[in-house]
């Protein structure tokens, strides 16, 4: 049976008892291996904070409420011995996920959302696919089967349920936010996946989901795709997710990587900001 | 983040003797504040920038200083009416002794009495060009220091330089000079503004921008202007606010709110309030976040010479008056902002801060694409502002339709309200 | 034809007292006032008890009137009068007080004006003197007398010619008068040079056209004559009096007071002339108010004020005896007990008890009051005519 039988009931983490768990020296390995530096967590998170470049849609259409961190105290008047902020933004903010339900494609699906989707997507390995020569030169440039079939003879098949991130280095344009969105009067312009990457990945690999370091997993100019935005309609209408505003894939090796991306625990999210960890072997 | 290519570093303005930093600023002062409630009839005027007078309706009689009953007929009916601003100085002085600490500061200075041509005798500041007794005048309201109406006698033709009047430049905001920061220049309405204040010889404007990363055609060609400096402010961020006032904020003599969100609709047609709060934030909420950084640096510098700290211009709406259903929730948030900006000018006013309220109608962007005419251009509401600061305003209506809905609303304001449901 | 007002009949004022003037006092208007009617008690060798009417002026009294004094000073009176005339009060004080004792309303009716003067409070009355005031003369800087005297004297000398030389020459005798009086705060010699290179203070107004507030209070009491006599009290007569509030309201600037309007019937009311007067105590806040009471009293016709200053002399021993003590701008202006000093001042003429010199036969005084500037101008005026004992009243025919 394949693993995308989200029909079924998800198995939450308490059905093994207690003992069961602890005896797993598989875990007991892992803290081991963490502790000594034989796995190195690397963090694939930008800082959630308000300068952060949005995403941005034609000004007629509703627009995501931006990061916002306002002070409630700080040791002072408002509250002596604590500092605390509220914190507002929108779902789809910073790094962070998009759920099936995202997209009108996934709106029926079950366990589409944030709180419904089975806890153990949420930790998965990944492959990842270097497109960073590629991105530097053409920044509208689009991955192909053909580079993802170039991975696999190098690196070996992409396995199922496992995340596929592309990488573009476009993360370490995030001080610059006018090249990080990259906008000129066509719209904006960031590489991506193309309709048949998309659906090679879901249809022939079965993969959990689509990593990018843009904001988006389609490119900047995939409203011109036929369909277009391919990576929301394909992924998303197939139950699979997206993980944008990705950092530091460059320190990630091309397979090998366990990611743990769990999003907020939203009542029907379509997405969060969320801490994406990596797990690495030294 | 650094959005934009850098500036060059700008050669300070030579036109004003920077002042001596060894040297402690004055405190702002102001002159007497008290009026009686008929004498704030003379305020209303000035803030418009209109001289008027009580006028009895029974028999005509011009009354003045303003009075709750006729000085001839005793008729409680005096209204106030535009009058002829002209005159004959009787007799003047030069006092050199104030006894408030305002007008010691500024001694010695020019006073009058002048004998309006519409009746009664007025005691009135004198500007240095005017003529001696006996001498023809123009007279003017204007608002003095502590934001109160002042009868101010010019000469009866312009003279060269006469704006540079201590009395001039006392009872106005001009921005020549001055440094101005407009809060957003990415607008079209932002942009023709520091393209008027440029042009009205301001010494520096910064230009505000949000949001970066949209392409802003003009925004470069405003930068690239000589007396220009392109400044990242996002008026929904306290951070991104706070931070351009740590760095700017003790420079500012005038502060121009041009940020405005607005996306056409009635209450039905937003769907929920996510569009609404965007108005909220930036139209109130920015201007509160600007207010709450901007606002102490302003009042300390209120005295800090002929280029002091002088005035706050807010951008709203005539509907922030009388709410325009076809686009209520933009309506509603400029009447919160207004009420904000009377906050604003009560906490100001002890300083010597102008607050001007400009209250212009259907502004000619693309969020009026679907109003008819007339609508306000955004170089003419630019204008607008510029003449307001250099008359010393506080309410202004720019254009036809403002001036409409303004006129209706005083007249009528339930009137009003049921021809904007029309 | 105007209508004649009543003779007075056998109204007599008496016992004048001054509570010595000081720049500064930390006491209060109550203090001060007390003081004056201890002063009238003790005078006039009377109890408290004997004083059944009372007039009172004070413009730092607030948040009193005459009524709350009363209970502070634990006098009981059956006439009481809160007049608040400013520079007017005393001659308004004289006249009420004299037709309350001809009619029977009041035995003995005290006079008296006073006010404080705490570092701080000339600044604090000017802000808040009258509502004209606060709406279109404060804002504008010109708050206090200064300005409003200097726009009425700039324009008196541009349409009468007259010259700062003029003011001087009244300043610098009045100085004169006053250097034989103890009580005056400014005994020293004043030139005309000084007159005329003091320190500007609005132009064309200097530092001696213009009186030095200060604190202290003046008093006297009005009565029959009979009482007086029983009292063994030496008095003068009160020939005629007059008063006007807000005189010529069309006038674009004041060129005129009320005495104008009024003059005659002060003259027909008395059956004199301006000829027949000895000396007069003009209310002197500034020189140019002056002139305009010596043209306004009929001493020469209007405009002719200059011509007619360098006509005369003004010491005590001069052609026209005038402010013999030194008037306000040698003695102080004591608040609204400014128009008190002159009457005061004109009933130890009259009984031979000057402060300082002696006009030669004093037998009739006119004395002169001037108050309020509301707005632009002073809106009260008055004058009284009063006669040293002996001295029959001469009536016109007819
Ligand atoms: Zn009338």
């Amino acid at each position: 049976m394949s693993w995308r039988a989200f029909s079924r009931t998800p198995r939450r983490s308490s059905e093994n008892s207690p003992g069961e768990r602890m005896s797993s020296p598989v875990l007991a390995h892992l803290i081991t291996d963490i502790v000594a530096g034989r796995i190195r967590v690397v963090d694939l998170t930008h800082t959630l904070a308000p300068e952060f470049p949005p995403i941005v849609l034609p000004p007629e259409f509703g627009e995501s409420a931006p990061v916002r961190i306002e002070e409630v105290s700080r040791y002072d008047a408002r509250g002596p011995a604590w500092y605390w902020n509220n914190l507002s933004f929108g779902e789809h903010t910073g790094t962070h996920f998009d759920a099936p339900i995202h997209w009108v494609t996934g709106r029926d699906l079950p366990n589409n959302a944030t709180d419904t989707i089975p806890l153990d997507r949420f930790v998965a390995s990944a492959s990842v696919i270097d497109c960073s020569r590629e991105a530097g030169e053409d920044a509208d440039y689009l991955l192909s089967v053909e580079k993802l079939r170039a991975f696999e003879e190098r690196h070996g098949r992409i396995s199922p349920r496992s995340w596929v991130l592309m990488r573009t280095d476009w993360s370490k344009r995030s001080n610059d936010a006018v090249a990080f969105q990259n906008f000129d009067e066509t719209g904006q312009h960031t590489p991506g996946p193309d309709v048949d990457a998309v659906r090679f990945l879901v249809e022939e690999r079965d993969v959990l989901g689509f990593g990018t370091e843009t904001i988006g997993t389609d490119a900047g100019q995939a409203a011109h795709l036929r369909p277009p935005y391919p990576c929301h309609s394909i992924m998303h209408g197939a139950g699979r997710f997206g993980l944008q505003c990705l950092a530091n894939l460059d320190l990630l090796p091309a397979t090998g990587a366990v990611l743990i991306a769990a999003p907020l625990k939203i009542r029907q999210g379509s997405g969060s900001p969320l801490r994406v960890l990596a797990l690495v072997p030294a | 983040m650094n959005a934009l290519p850098p500036q060059p570093p700008r050669a300070p303005s030579s036109r004003l003797k920077r002042r001596n930093p060894l040297v402690a600023l004055k405190p702002p002062l102001v002159p007497p504040f008290a009026r009686s409630r008929a004498a704030q009839g003379l305020t209303a005027a000035a803030a418009l920038g209109v001289f008027a007078l009580q006028r009895c309706e029974k028999c005509g009689a011009a009354q003045y200083p303003p009075r709750d009953a006729c000085v001839q007929c005793l008729s409680p009916r005096l209204r106030w009416r535009p009058a002829e601003g002209t005159g004959e100085l009787l007799s003047e002085t030069l006092i050199r002794h104030g006894q408030e600490l305002y007008f010691r500061e500024r001694a010695p200075w020019r006073v009058g009495l002048v004998r309006l041509d519409c009746g009664p005798s007025a005691i009135v500041a004198l500007h240095g060009d005017c003529a001696p007794a006996p001498s023809r005048l123009r007279l003017r309201l204007a608002l003095d220091k502590s934001g109160q109406a002042l009868m101010i006698a010019l000469p009866e033709k312009d003279t060269p330089d006469m704006a540079e009047d201590p009395l001039v430049r006392e009872t106005t905001c001009a921005p020549r000079a001055r440094k101005v920061l407009v809060t957003d220049a990415k607008t079209k309405v932002g942009r023709a503004m520091v393209e008027a204040l440029v042009a009205a010889g301001a010494d520096l404007v910064w230009a505000g921008y949000a949001a970066p990363w949209k392409p802003s055609p003009h925004l470069e060609a405003l930068g690239a202007l000589e007396g220009v400096s392109l400044v990242p402010l996002d008026v929904t961020d306290e951070s991104s606010v706070r931070e351009l006032a740590g760095s700017i904020g003790g420079k500012v003599d005038i502060l121009v709110n041009t940020a405005e969100y607005h996306r056409p609709g009635s209450i039905a047609s937003r769907g929920g309030v996510a569009t609404a709060r965007t108005e909220m934030e930036v139209n109130y909420f920015g201007l509160l976040r600007l207010s709450q950084s901007f606002m102490a640096a302003l009042k300390a510098r209120a005295a800090d010479g002929p280029a002091s700290a002088t005035a706050w211009v807010n951008i709203l709406s005539v509907h922030a008056l009388s709410n325009d259903p076809a686009h209520g929730t933009f309506s509603a948030s400029k009447a919160a902002a207004f009420s904000l900006a009377q906050a604003l000018r009560a906490d100001l006013q002890a300083s010597g801060i102008r607050v001007i309220n400009v209250f212009p109608g259907s502004i000619d962007d693309e969020w009026n694409a679907r109003v008819a005419p007339p609508k306000l251009s955004p170089a003419a509401l630019a204008k607008a502002v510029v003449e307001a600061l250099e008359r010393g305003l506080e309410d202004v209506y720019p254009g036809e339709v403002a001036k409409d809905v303004m006129a209706r609303f005083l007249e009528n304001p339930k009137a009003l309200e049921r021809e904007l449901a029309g | 034809m105007r209508a004649l007002a009543r003779p007075y009949e056998d109204v007599v004022v008496a016992a004048p007292v001054t509570v010595p003037y000081t720049r500064h006092s930390i006491h209060s208007a109550h203090w001060f006032l007390a003081q004056a009617l201890a002063k009238l008690i003790q005078a006039a060798g009377i109890r408290k008890s004997d004083i059944d009417g009372l007039a009172v002026s004070s413009f730092t009294i607030a948040p009193d009137t005459a009524v709350g004094f009363t209970q502070h000073v634990g006098l009981s009176p059956r006439f009481l009068e809160h007049v608040p005339m400013g520079g007017a009060s005393a001659i308004v004080q004289l006249r009420r007080a004299a037709r309350a004792v001809e009619a029977g309303d009041a035995h003995i009716v005290a006079c008296i004006a006073g006010d404080a003067n705490h570092v701080d409070s000339f600044r604090l009355n000017t802000a808040s003197f009258s509502r004209f005031a606060r709406d279109a003369v404060y804002p504008y800087g010109s708050g206090g007398p200064n300005g409003s005297f200097a726009l009425l004297t700039a324009h008196y000398m541009r349409a009468y010619g007259a010259s700062r030389e003029d003011f001087g020459k009244l300043c610098v005798a009045q100085r004169q008068n006053a250097r034989a009086n103890p009580l005056a705060l400014f005994r020293s010699e004043l030139t005309l040079e000084d007159y005329l290179n003091a320190r500007l203070i609005a132009d064309p107004i200097r530092l001696f056209d213009c009186v030095m507030p200060c604190a202290g209070a003046d008093g006297f009491l009005v009565m029959r004559r009979a009482t007086a006599k029983k009292l063994d009290l030496p008095h003068v007569r009160l020939l005629g009096a007059i008063e006007r509030h807000n005189a010529y309201p069309g006038d674009a600037i004041q060129f005129r007071g009320g005495w104008a309007l009024d003059q005659d019937a002060l003259y027909d009311q008395t059956g004199l002339a301006p000829k027949d007067i000895d000396f007069l105590q003009a209310y002197d806040d500034y020189p140019v108010i002056t002139l305009m009471q010596i043209e306004d009293l009929g001493f020469c016709g209007k405009g002719e004020g200059p011509e007619f200053v360098r006509r005369h002399s003004f010491t005590v021993d001069g052609s026209f005896p005038l402010n013999t003590s030194g008037g306000q701008l040698s003695m102080g202006q004591a608040g609204a007990a400014g128009g008190h000093l002159g009457l005061v001042e004109a009933i130890r003429q009259l009984t031979g008890m000057p402060l300082g010199a002696q006009v030669e036969k004093a037998r009739l005084g006119l004395v002169s009051g001037f108050g309020m500037i509301n707005y632009d101008r002073g809106l009260c005026s008055g004058a009284a005519i009063l006669a040293a004992q002996g001295r029959g009243k001469r009536r016109k025919k007819g």
